[in-house]
């Protein structure tokens, strides 16, 4: 598993070194954004230290090697304890010697659980998880920025992160371990566990959010007695993303796990997934912030197309309800997903959508925006879309002819001009009686309407006069 | 005519049907809003038959549309013939209510709550609380979370049966399986509990409230918060402290700063719900914690409540409480780490003043406005400036100015513009209570310093405090100390320090009276009518136009005529124009 490695932000540092004021600044006195978050960097808070109320001095236990086998669980134990005590990260020069012996005492954890075989017993579960539970179960901090922009901003990284991680470390190795008993587990990683594990998916620190999706991926696949839950959990937060808050940081590790999830779903299709997807992941869609998890949105999509392609038309008729109206980016990402789906359609689901389909397709090639027309028209270049279009050409063709025809004479663009002679030429190869019909009937058609134009405007010419 | 009476009558729905199947959605939309309009048409009972169960069964539209569809229905109930008919609003309503889309639903809330008070109390028991159970046992969350924002309006109008019935309803909702149905009925838990008779409010919405402020999501904690006040206001005194502080204790202390940030920005309606007794015993040490809360948002709300929260204690033991427990924590968050929380400070503690009088205020306050008006963010020193009122009518003007002018002069350096702008609107203030020999000791070289700042606002405010200045000392001080040094820059190299001459002029002429103006400035600005930049010109053409009223008419004959005259056929168009309109004002022509 890859993590980004950035160095954790220094901690604030005094606030009295002066106040200087940029020169940039001076001119009006709005400050720039750019400048504002570099000030907003300095205090780094997290609420982890918050609930520790008088501070234990840690003395070093001996080595977890060094120990004779009868004590090795003991010490273990021990060391579990130990890491217990949290620490202050954001003052980084309080107790060093602490924070040492915690962290060589979590490195040795992580390596004892992933190298040597049979140190998982029984009575080490509740003592490890309360461990885990002590270390990463926190209220994650407000965000240093309110108008947090995932995209633009730096996101927040944790300060206590130098343990978090080994911590986060021993869990995943903890889960992995071939000693790893569910059953034991099950007592421990409870309902209340799992929530408040999906809650840390909040976190703005990427890095987190790393390790999580892994271990969550990883109780949802040891324990199978939370798989309900969790998926219920999920739907939740997703729904109170879509019809709430509209902020939650974790939204694309969560659909990444989804994705494989939906993969292992059993056939045919239980209601609560099929509920999942039409009131859950097609209304994610709308989100303002679709561009951060898009992609994994789109794979369970087509995940879901792939298992039972009965919802198909559930999918598209949600999407085309959902079109965005004025965010053309996010309209490419639209067109995007479409391709994507249709490049796994099958023939028979294809047509009880095309109609509409081919209408939005229509509507946005004929979009003044030439990236939202380019994608649209790309969808020509695609064989397998190319070959459906061929079979049903004589529905397609007149949905899209008009379009075509007014755009290649009327787009400012010439790259989209191109390209929609080529699609003409494409359809007139494809069927070039239908394609002279439609030319002649597109020509009287605009004879007529130009001479109805005339009419008005002689009627209120004359009128006028 | 009359034989086409009957086509006649049928086109509106038509019309209407027409529209609402267009696939423009603007033209649904406004088929929609003309609704009212196409239900008198129809008149009431076709209304009733043909035009609702069409909308219930064409439910199924763009959330814009629906919005819309929701907000007209709710004032709907004279075109479907008045109260008696009231109900046949249900059915379309009803389906709104379980739309996904948030504000569809909260509006279709809004109109159902609106027309249950149309409803008579039997056509309450027999049309709209069957909607609400069925709303409140609906499948999807949707229909739940808009079931309990209906509890509310129709529990006085029923019989004891029913409200058992429903408060069975709302008991469920409240232990729900999902966070958003328990967020709803958290968020109404305390309009609720105002209709119940004070029984219940005991025996039934207390569990509630101490089960959903502990529920495991902080966003339904928070919300019980709010529910805890209005139900703490409702409770007699003698029950409070069993039945809600222990629940309100722990909302104050626990783990999530959101609920810590809401109790903070509850506390002076928890405070008045509470009463004198509590507040001494609980809600101090409360506020405390608040105040040094680890996390700045907390802080900051807890800041912003100090001085309303000092205002309201008890009058007996209020100043011993505040030396003795609110001002140490006062001491630190003027010194805090973040900014929002000092500024959200700054901008109450000067009222804090008038509370503990004179001589706390100087001894124990001003130190700590001091620190403030220095603080390195320029917001929390405007919120001090902006309230220095407040002190000087508790201190008086001297010994405010005297321990707070040296910040005061530097701040009128200050970067920032806004900063400098409040202290200028304090000028005034500051000169009529100090007289003018303090004055133009201390204070007018910043004044007229400021006449040549490069930010437009502070020279136009500086202008104008030139003005209430004069307005305070008289014409002789004018003459004396400003009017030469306001012409001086007529002769400047910068052209907008040149305009600033003119505009001096414009704002004093009056208050300096006729001869000053005449003798002094007037040739100063016939003068500036040859500058050649064109801005200037036209500044004159303006100026003369409206100080000419405070000249003589020889004066405007001889001096101000032939130089307008002589800008009107300048090249400038501008200049021209301004020098005409002035010719025309004045009645030189």
């Amino acid at each position: 598993m890859e993590t980004p490695t950035k160095l954790p932000p220094s901690s604030p540092s005094s606030p009295t070194t002066g106040f200087s004021v940029p020169s940039a600044e001076k001119v009006d006195g709005f400050p720039r954004r750019s400048m504002r978050r570099a000030r907003q960097r300095r205090s780094h808070s997290s609420s982890q230290f918050r609930y520790q109320s008088s501070q234990v001095e840690l003395t070093p236990l001996p080595l977890l090697k060094d120990a004779p086998v009868a004590e090795l669980h003991d010490l273990f134990c021990k060391k579990l304890q130990q890491c217990c005590v949290l620490f202050d990260f954001l003052d980084c020069v309080a107790d060093l010697k602490g924070k040492e012996i915690k962290r060589a005492a979590l490195n040795e954890l992580v390596e004892s659980v992933a190298t040597s075989r049979g140190v998982l017993i029984e009575p080490l579960y509740p003592e490890a998880i309360k461990m885990i539970s002590v270390n990463i179960f926190r209220t994650l901090p407000p965000s240093e920025n309110p108008e947090f922009d995932p995209e633009e901003d730096e996101p927040a990284l944790e300060a206590s992160w130098p343990h978090l991680q080994l911590v986060y470390e021993f869990f995943l190795r903890f889960l992995e371990s071939p000693d790893f008993q569910p059953s034991l587990a099950k007592r421990y990683v409870d309902q209340k566990f799992v929530l408040q594990l999906l809650e840390l998916f909040d976190s703005e620190d990427p890095r987190e959010r790393e390790y999580l999706k892994t271990i969550l991926h990883r109780v949802y696949g040891k324990l199978l007695g939370l798989r309900a839950y969790i998926r219920k959990q999920i739907n939740n937060i997703f729904l109170r993303f879509i019809y709430e808050t509209e902020r939650f940081n974790g939204v694309a590790e969560l659909l990444e796990i989804l994705g494989s999830i939906i993969n292992g779903f059993a056939l045919p299709l239980k209601s609560e997934h099929k509920q999942f997807l039409v009131r859950v992941l097609i209304p994610l869609h709308t989100a303002k912030s679709l561009s951060i998890f898009h992609a994994q949105l789109a794979y369970c999509v087509v995940q879901f197309m792939e298992k039972d392609a009965t919802v198909t038309e559930h999918i598209i008729r949600g999407l085309l309800r959902y079109w965005p109206k004025t965010c053309t980016q996010k309209e490419v990402m639209f067109l995007g997903e479409i391709e994507e789906i249709l490049d796994v359609i099958e023939p028979s689901q294809f047509i009880r959508v095309q109609e509409p389909l081919f209408k939005q397709i229509a509507a946005c090639i004929s979009s003044p925006h030439f990236q939202v027309a380019e994608r649209a028209l790309y969808f020509w270049n695609n064989e397998y879309i190319l070959s459906l279009i061929e079979e049903n050409c004589q529905v397609i063709l007149p949905l899209v002819f008009g379009t075509l025809y007014r755009v290649s004479k009327e787009h400012w663009n010439q790259t989209i001009i191109s390209l929609i002679y080529n699609v003409l030429k494409t359809f007139m190869e494809m069927n070039s009686k239908l394609f002279d019909d439609l030319t002649a009937s597109y020509k009287v058609e605009k004879q007529n309407s130009n001479i109805i134009e005339i009419k008005i405007y002689k009627k209120t010419t004359t009128t006028t006069k | 005519m009359a034989g086409a009476e009957g086509d006649d009558s049928l086109y509106p729905i038509a019309v209407l049907i027409d529209e609402l199947r267009n696939e423009d959605v603007q033209l649904r939309l406004n088929s929609i809003k003309k609704l009212s309009t196409i239900a008198l048409a129809l008149g009431v009972e076709r209304t009733r038959t043909e035009l609702l169960p069409f909308l219930t069964d064409t439910i199924y539209d763009e959330d814009e549309v629906l919005l819309a569809l929701a907000e007209q229905l709710g004032s709907f109930t004279v075109l479907v013939g008045g109260p008696e008919f009231v109900h046949c609003l249900l059915p379309p309503l009803e389906s709104l209510a379980t739309v996904e889309e948030t504000v569809v639903r909260d509006k279709a809330v809004e109109s159902l709550r609106k027309i249950s008070q149309e409803h008579s109390p039997v056509d309450l028991e027999v049309h709209f609380v069957p909607l609400v159970k069925r709303l409140a046992s609906g499948d999807w969350f949707t229909s739940r979370t808009s079931a309990c924002g209906l509890f509310g309006v129709c529990y006085p109008r029923v019989s004891s049966t029913v409200k058992a019935e429903i408060r069975q309803h709302f008991r469920t909702l409240c232990s729900d399986d999902t966070p958003m149905v328990r967020r709803a009925a958290s968020s109404k838990l305390g309009e609720f509990a105002k209709v119940l008779e004070l029984d219940y409010v005991k025996s039934d919405i207390i569990p509630l409230f101490t089960a959903l402020a502990s529920d495991e999501q902080d966003s339904v904690r928070l919300l019980a918060v709010e529910a805890g006040v209005s139900i703490a206001a409702l409770l007699p005194q003698e029950d409070l402290e069993d039945l809600v502080m222990p629940t309100l204790r722990q909302a104050a202390e626990d783990k999530s700063w959101r609920v810590r940030y809401m109790v903070a920005d509850k506390f002076s309606e928890l405070q008045k719900a509470v009463g004198p007794e509590i507040t001494k015993n609980d809600l101090v040490p409360a506020f405390q914690n608040l105040l040094k809360d680890c996390e700045a948002e907390v802080r900051t709300a807890a800041a912003n409540k100090v001085k309303v929260f000092c205002e309201s204690l008890p009058e007996d033991s209020r100043e011993t409480i505040i030396m003795t427990h609110i001002l140490p924590c006062v001491k630190e968050l003027v010194s805090d780490t973040n900014q929002h929380v000092k500024s959200a400070l700054a901008s109450v503690i000067m009222g804090l003043s008038t509370i503990l009088g004179k001589d706390n205020t100087v001894e124990h306050l001003l130190p700590l406005f001091l620190v403030q008006l220095k603080d390195e963010y320029p917001e929390v020193r405007l919120n001090i400036i902006s309230n220095l009122d407040c002190v000087n009518e508790v201190i008086g003007i001297r010994q405010l100015s005297q321990s707070l002018l040296p910040a005061i002069v530097e701040l009128a350096e200050d970067a920032k513009w806004r900063v400098r702008l409040a202290i200028i609107e304090y000028m005034p203030l500051l000169a009529g209570q100090l007289g003018v020999e303090f004055f133009d000791e201390k204070l007018n070289s910043l004044c007229m310093a400021w006449l040549i700042d490069h930010v437009y606002a502070i020279r136009e405010a500086a202008t104008c405090n030139l003005m209430k200045l004069v307005e305070k000392f008289g014409a002789e001080w004018a003459q004396n100390t400003i009017v030469p040094k306001v012409l001086g820059m007529a002769n400047d190299s910068n052209y907008l320090h040149r305009m600033t001459t003119l505009f001096c002029i414009n704002a004093l002429s009056e208050v300096c009276g006729q001869e000053i103006t005449t003798k002094h400035m007037l040739p100063v600005v016939l003068k500036m009518s040859t500058d050649q930049v064109a801005n200037v010109r036209f500044n004159v053409a303006r100026c003369l136009q409206k100080i000419g009223p405070v000249l003589d008419s020889s004066a405007l004959q001889a001096e101000v005529k032939p130089v307008l005259e002589k800008l009107a056929t300048d090249q400038d168009m501008d200049v021209k124009y301004f020098a005409l309109e002035a010719i025309s004002v004045l009645a030189l022509a």
